[in-house]
């Protein structure tokens, strides 16, 4: 279990901080934001390869003396950071990508969401992220193909044109 | 600083070198001596030999050798590692001890010269009883050696003074005093240097030795102890390789000793000093990684080994130190060329070194928090005999003693008071603030600005914590905006929170104004009660008013504080703040917003300014006052709550100047710009809103432009992208996002309420006076003043049109090439409501193509605009293309005088020259009259008047003319000869008796002119009747200059019969009638038929 995880926008500001314990908030959000300097010199230095050979996960940022900080970055540039606590080894680099896996999949399902605003911070137990249920904002839903599973737009049939959200 | 206890000492970070003593030298009184001495340690580069050298007097007393021991039977370490034994090895106990001593081999007293120098040898020897201390002897003589072998006496002499001083032939040197001292000197000290090596072999092999004497249960120690000298000797021999191998030995033996309490210290401090050895001696070997990963081994076992909790600090000590000393080393090892990278360099060590300083801070404040009452014990159990430690980390009060049970635990608990109270005095901060500007400036190095951020933060709230609260707010405020400009509110409000304690404490109103204005503002994640008590702080604060203390300060730092708050009111009088917003997020934010991007000149320009406050509890402004690009306009737009009703102002409530958070208020302002700005742009360079009065204090928020601050561009490009449909909102209130700045607007002319036509009847014909009628019309409601006419070709077109085009008001003369294509600013007069004025313009197109003619008209009127009244220029401008042609096409063709077509004339025969003038005018062409201008070499037969005169050609029609000419003969003439001029004057049929008829000059082709030797004229009647005779006549004549023979036969027609008296001749005719032709003469003949 990662102790923090964050989602950072493109222009380098959070978009989504969460980290347990809750009471040391602040130095999360330091080790987030100066995990960046690392993040910037990879996506700097991998900028030159070819996109669709790009590696998402950054691996390793940098070690703290409790903590591992991991990163990962999207095609877009948003960024997640995770930080794991450095006694925990149960948690090894496969296990740290599919986190990241996961992660990604629930933004992608925030960004799916036609009620978020790409950009606007995820509020943390907002209407946006992680939630288990189709939300109800306005007049209309979202509507999700399982709970849990990826927000999707509802089709008439399969092939026909998107009708409704 | 002093070095503290947690130093490393420094025997321990020096590189070992071979210790040599040099005796018999007087390097003060002795020249000689001097430069021998000087040779030795002056300017040693890397390349000598790595020996540290010493003068000493010849009778110097060594350290003295402890007896051998024969049994370590009985023998009892009480230590691991006597705090001496570094230093006596490196500086005390010599490798090797020379003797100097001046003696040439030719020497004349050389017998007691020899025992002499054997008496020195012997008093060194004396003093090293018991050591493996190597003894040598140098002999600085005045002459230059001869070659070995050749000087018999000095191989004699020598044997003898080895014999005498009891020394192998390989410890005794001779030093000539020549020109090439230093070259000697580096000569002898590989020599010394190898004696020193073998001296440390001996002494590695020496301590080896005892090891079988050694059992596991009560020599734990000596395993260490011995294995650390070992490793030592190692380094001082320059074996880095088995020194290396010796210290991780030594390493792994600290860590199976059986560690308790009191001995923990001990263990880690030795464990510390063999971790540096070993880091260092990796990176010396270029194995960074190997050091990196030693270290880390090193950290992880010791981390756990606290020992007393009550002197927990001393453990944390210890880690930053452990943590500061390997970022040393690996500093230097970067200075000496290693490469480091973002994720491993020096910063991350000073950082963990800072961290674990901080932690030593917050134990000592629990751990050490006795009450004032409690004095420092007497004696002081942290005093010993010697003033140093028996052994590195042992306590000082039970030195020596191994027991893991406390026998004395009173004396105990007084050296752990000692030690907690010693502590309360350490310069914490100054410790943490050191080790984090190290860190800062390996980040700096290694492309980290955010972790650098962090630190700086960090020493910016340790500062804070040690009451220096200058340097804090420096350190801060020049952070803050990093965190602000990456949006990392929650950062940026505790750093905030901080400067504002800093602030208060320290009573500086600007910053104690400028960062309550931001933690009551958006970027602020601070709760409600916080910003609720933050606003009335500064509401006190503006009413010249001591604030509130800021929360979890330092009680005494408080008092302070307040007495320096009472000191600013009572200085107070006028306190104007001016805080440029757009370097922060305040909690008040403006938006200008022009109503239009352009205002004609005679209505009234409008624009709203928004404001908004974003914090908890409504706000009064004083003053708020827009500033333009033309300060003229300032004074129009303030707002200020003294002044009376104000007709700027919307909705005139009482609560205009009082701002309801979260609610948009809109201000609008009006003003009638000056029409010297029309064609300007009006521009709100800044508004200016004062919060507070001028009697208290006043803050005044300076937005530049139209408003916005750090965070709104990010705001407005967020509002922009989003597609969320915002709430209904009553109709007088808008959404603050939907509000988009426009600071500019332009000052455009009154829009002219005139007609203007143009008649005229295109397309114009080159050359023509091509009329234009302009006609004028006022629509306005009073009377127009300074009507003034542009017109011509519009500029800008091609160069050329400039040159072919003139334009003239008078249409009654042909207008030349000095008249301009444009007239510019021909004045009419005024004109008075609905009046209309026509104007004639003349064009003269001299080539053909299309124009672009411009009809430019402007007036001044007097307009009142929010009841002043102002000059309007107005004016209103017309294009028109127009398309010039050729009025008509000249046709010209010579024909003979039987109208058959001729290529070319003959010399002296009369031709035919057509015209034909075809119109290709749309409309119709009077010819007023055609005139041929013959070239001087034709000549006309007949009379050359034109035939044309007055004809009237509509499209299409054409007008053809004759004339009968000759052209003499003239030679032949390469090219032809020249016509002459075809003049056609006319003008359009509809044009205006006055207007002047233009000529157009028609250059005729040249012809070809051939002179022919006879020219035959055949001269019939047109006409004949049947049965009558027909005369016919045939003129010929001879051309040439010559008598020509001439033969005619004449071949009759079937048709016709001849008659006459020539019948017969002519009859004969079947026979040639020879006759001969004079010169220039002609013949004629006559036949009837």
């Amino acid at each position: 279990m990662a102790v923090c995880i964050a989602v950072i926008a493109k222009e380098n500001y959070p978009l989504y901080i969460r980290s347990t314990p809750t009471e040391n908030e602040l130095k999360f959000h330091y080790m987030v934001h100066t995990s960046l300097d690392v993040v910037d010199e990879k996506i700097s230095a991998m900028g030159k390869a070819l996109v669709d050979q790009r590696e998402l996960y950054l691996g390793l940022l940098y070690p703290t003396e409790d903590y591992k900080v991991y990163g990962y970055v999207t095609n877009s540039k948003v960024k997640f950071v995770m930080v794991v606590d450095s006694s925990n080894t149960a948690l090894r680099d496969n296990e740290i990508r599919s986190m990241f896996r996961k992660l990604h999949n629930s933004y992608t399902d925030v960004m799916c969401n036609p009620f978020y605003n790409p950009g606007d911070r995820i509020h943390p137990g907002g209407p946006y992220f992680l939630c288990p249920y189709p939300v109800q904002v306005g007049p209309t839903s979202c509507v999700r193909s399982s709970p849990g599973g990826p927000y999707s737009c509802v089709r008439s049939s399969p092939a026909g044109p998107l009708i409704t959200w | 600083m002093s070095p503290t206890q947690w130093d490393l000492p420094v025997e321990l970070c020096c590189r070992p070198m071979a210790f040599v003593t040099l005796t018999g030298l007087d390097v003060v009184y002795n020249a000689v001596h001097r430069a021998v001495w000087d040779a030795f340690c002056a300017n040693r580069r890397a390349d000598r030999v790595p020996i540290s050298f010493k003068v000493l007097p010849g009778d110097h007393e060594y350290p003295k050798c402890r007896p051998k021991r024969t049994s370590y039977e009985w023998y009892i370490p009480k230590g691991i590692l006597k705090t001496g034994w570094m230093n006596k090895h490196l500086n005390l106990v010599p490798a090797l001890v020379v003797v100097f001593y001046e003696l040439d081999w030719d020497e004349p007293q050389w017998k007691e010269k020899q025992s002499e120098c054997a008496t020195r040898v012997e008093i060194v020897r004396q003093s090293l009883q018991g050591r493996n201390t190597k003894v040598a002897v140098v002999l600085i003589q005045k002459k230059t050696p001869l070659p070995p072998g050749e000087d018999v006496i000095a191989s004699e002499r020598a044997a003898a003074l080895c014999n005498a001083c009891e020394l192998s032939g390989k410890s005794l040197f001779v030093l000539p005093h020549t020109d090439h001292l230093v070259g000697y000197i580096i000569r002898l000290e590989n020599a010394f240097y190898e004696h020193a090596q073998t001296y440390y072999y001996t002494e590695i092999r020496r301590v080896k030795s005892h090891k079988e004497f050694l059992n596991k249960t009560t020599h734990q120690l000596l395993f260490v102890r011995h294995q650390f000298k070992i490793a030592f000797f190692s380094e001082l021999k320059q074996d880095t390789q088995n020194a290396l191998k010796n210290y991780r030995t030594a390493y792994n033996l600290v860590h199976e000793l059986r560690a308790h309490e009191t001995n923990i210290l001990e263990i880690k401090t030795m464990a510390g000093f063999i971790n540096y050895k070993i880091c260092r001696l990796c990176f010396q070997h270029n194995t960074p990684l190997d050091a990196i990963a030693q270290f880390r081994k090193h950290i992880d076992l010791c981390k756990k080994k606290i020992g007393s909790a009550e002197l927990s600090f001393e453990h944390a000590a210890w880690m930053s130190k452990q943590f500061q000393a390997f970022g040393d080393l690996f500093d230097e090892a970067i200075k000496l060329g290693l490469t480091a990278i973002q994720t491993q360099n020096p910063g991350f060590y000073y950082q963990q070194a800072a961290y674990y300083a901080q932690e030593r801070k917050q134990l000592a404040k629990s751990l050490c928090n006795h009450e004032a009452s409690i004095m420092y014990p007497n004696p002081d159990p942290l005093e010993t005999q010697t003033g140093v430690l028996d052994f590195y980390g042992q306590r000082s009060w039970r030195q020596g003693i191994l027991s893991f049970d406390l026998s004395d635990p009173e004396k105990e608990k007084v050296g752990v008071l000692a030690i907690q109270l010693k502590e309360r005095n350490v310069a914490h901060s100054e410790i943490i603030i050191t080790l984090l500007s190290n860190a800062v400036a390996q980040f700096k190095k290694y492309k980290c600005p955010r972790m650098k951020s962090h630190l700086m933060v960090q020493m910016g709230e340790e500062y804070y914590y040690a009451k220096d609260y200058t340097k804090a707010l420096k350190l801060l405020d020049y952070v803050m905006c990093d965190y602000r400009s990456e949006g990392w509110w929650t950062l940026l409000t505790s750093i905030l929170t901080t400067a504002l304690k800093c602030s208060y404490l320290m009573a500086q109103l600007k910053d104690y104004i400028t960062y309550s204005l931001e933690l009551l503002g958006r970027a602020s994640t601070l709760k409600d009660d916080q910003k609720s008590r933050i606003e009335k702080n500064l509401i006190n604060v503006l009413m010249n008013e001591s604030p509130d203390p800021e929360p979890d300060c330092d009680i005494f730092a408080v008092k302070t504080a307040q007495k320096l708050w009472a000191d600013r009111i009572s200085l107070a009088g006028s306190n104007i703040f001016t805080i440029g917003v757009q370097d922060f997020v305040p909690f008040v934010q403006c938006k200008a917003k022009f109503h239009a991007p352009s205002f004609h000149v005679d209505v009234p320009v409008e624009f709203d300014i928004y404001l908004k406050a974003d914090c908890p509890h409504p706000i009064r402004f004083s003053k708020l006052c827009v500033s333009f690009n033309n300060q003229e306009y300032n004074q129009f737009c303030v707002i200020e709550e003294a002044s009376k009703a104000n007709e700027v102002l919307e909705n005139p409530t009482q609560g205009k100047m009082c701002l309801v958070p979260g609610k948009t208020r809109k201000l609008l302002f009006k003003f009638v710009a000056k029409t010297e700005d029309v064609g300007k742009k009006i521009e709100i360079t800044s508004v200016d809103l004062a919060l507070g009065n001028e009697t208290g204090r006043c803050v005044v928020l300076n937005w530049q432009g139209g408003g916005g601050d750090a965070a709104s561009s990010q705001e407005a490009l967020q509002a922009a992208r989003s597609f969320k449909r915002r709430p209904k909102l009553p109709d007088n209130e808008v959404h603050w996002d939907s509000i988009i700045i426009q600071a500019s607007t332009m000052i455009i002319s009154r829009v002219p309420n005139i007609s203007v036509h143009l008649r005229h009847e295109p397309p114009a014909l080159t050359n023509e006076m091509y009329c234009l009628v302009v006609t004028v019309q006022s629509h306005e409601k009073t009377q127009i003043r300074d009507v003034k006419l542009t017109a011509g070709l519009k500029p800008g077109q091609d160069a050329n049109l400039t040159q072919k085009t003139h334009v003239t008001l008078h249409g009654t003369e042909l207008c030349d090439e000095s008249y301009p294509a444009l007239l510019t600013d021909i004045p009419v007069g005024d004109l008075h409501p609905g009046e209309q004025l026509e104007k004639m313009l003349y064009v003269r197109c001299g080539t053909v193509g299309s124009r672009m003619f411009l009809v430019y008209v402007s007036y001044l009127i007097n307009i009142t605009a929010e009841e002043k009244e102002i000059v309007c220029k107005c004016h209103k401008d017309e294009t028109v293309t127009i398309e010039t042609v050729f009025p008509f096409d000249v046709a010209v063709k010579f024909v003979s005088t039987k109208f058959e077509h001729l290529e070319r004339v003959y010399a002296d025969i009369p031709f035919l020259l057509m015209t034909d003038l075809l119109s290709a005018s749309p409309w119709a062409l009077t010819v007023v009259s055609s005139e041929l201008q013959l070239a001087p070499s034709m000549t006309t037969v007949d009379q050359l008047e034109s035939q044309v005169d007055n004809v009237v050609l509509q499209t299409g029609e054409s007008a053809s003319e004759c004339f009968c000419l000759r052209c003499p003969s003239l030679g032949n003439v390469e090219g032809g000869v020249a016509t002459g001029h075809y003049i056609i004057s006319w003008k359009r049929t509809s044009a205006m008796e006055n207007i002047p008829v233009i000529r157009t000059v028609i250059t005729l082709p040249h012809v070809i002119v051939e002179n022919i030797p006879l020219h035959v004229n055949a001269d019939l009647p047109s006409f004949g009747r049947v049965r009558e005779s027909l005369p016919v006549k045939y003129h010929l004549q001879n051309k040439t200059d010559f008598v020509q023979d001439v033969e005619i036969s004449v071949e009759p027609s079937d048709a016709f019969m001849f008659s006459g008296l020539k019948q017969v001749q002519a009859i004969s005719c079947g026979v040639y009638v020879d006759t001969k032709l004079r010169p220039r003469d002609g013949e004629l003949y006559l036949w009837f038929l």
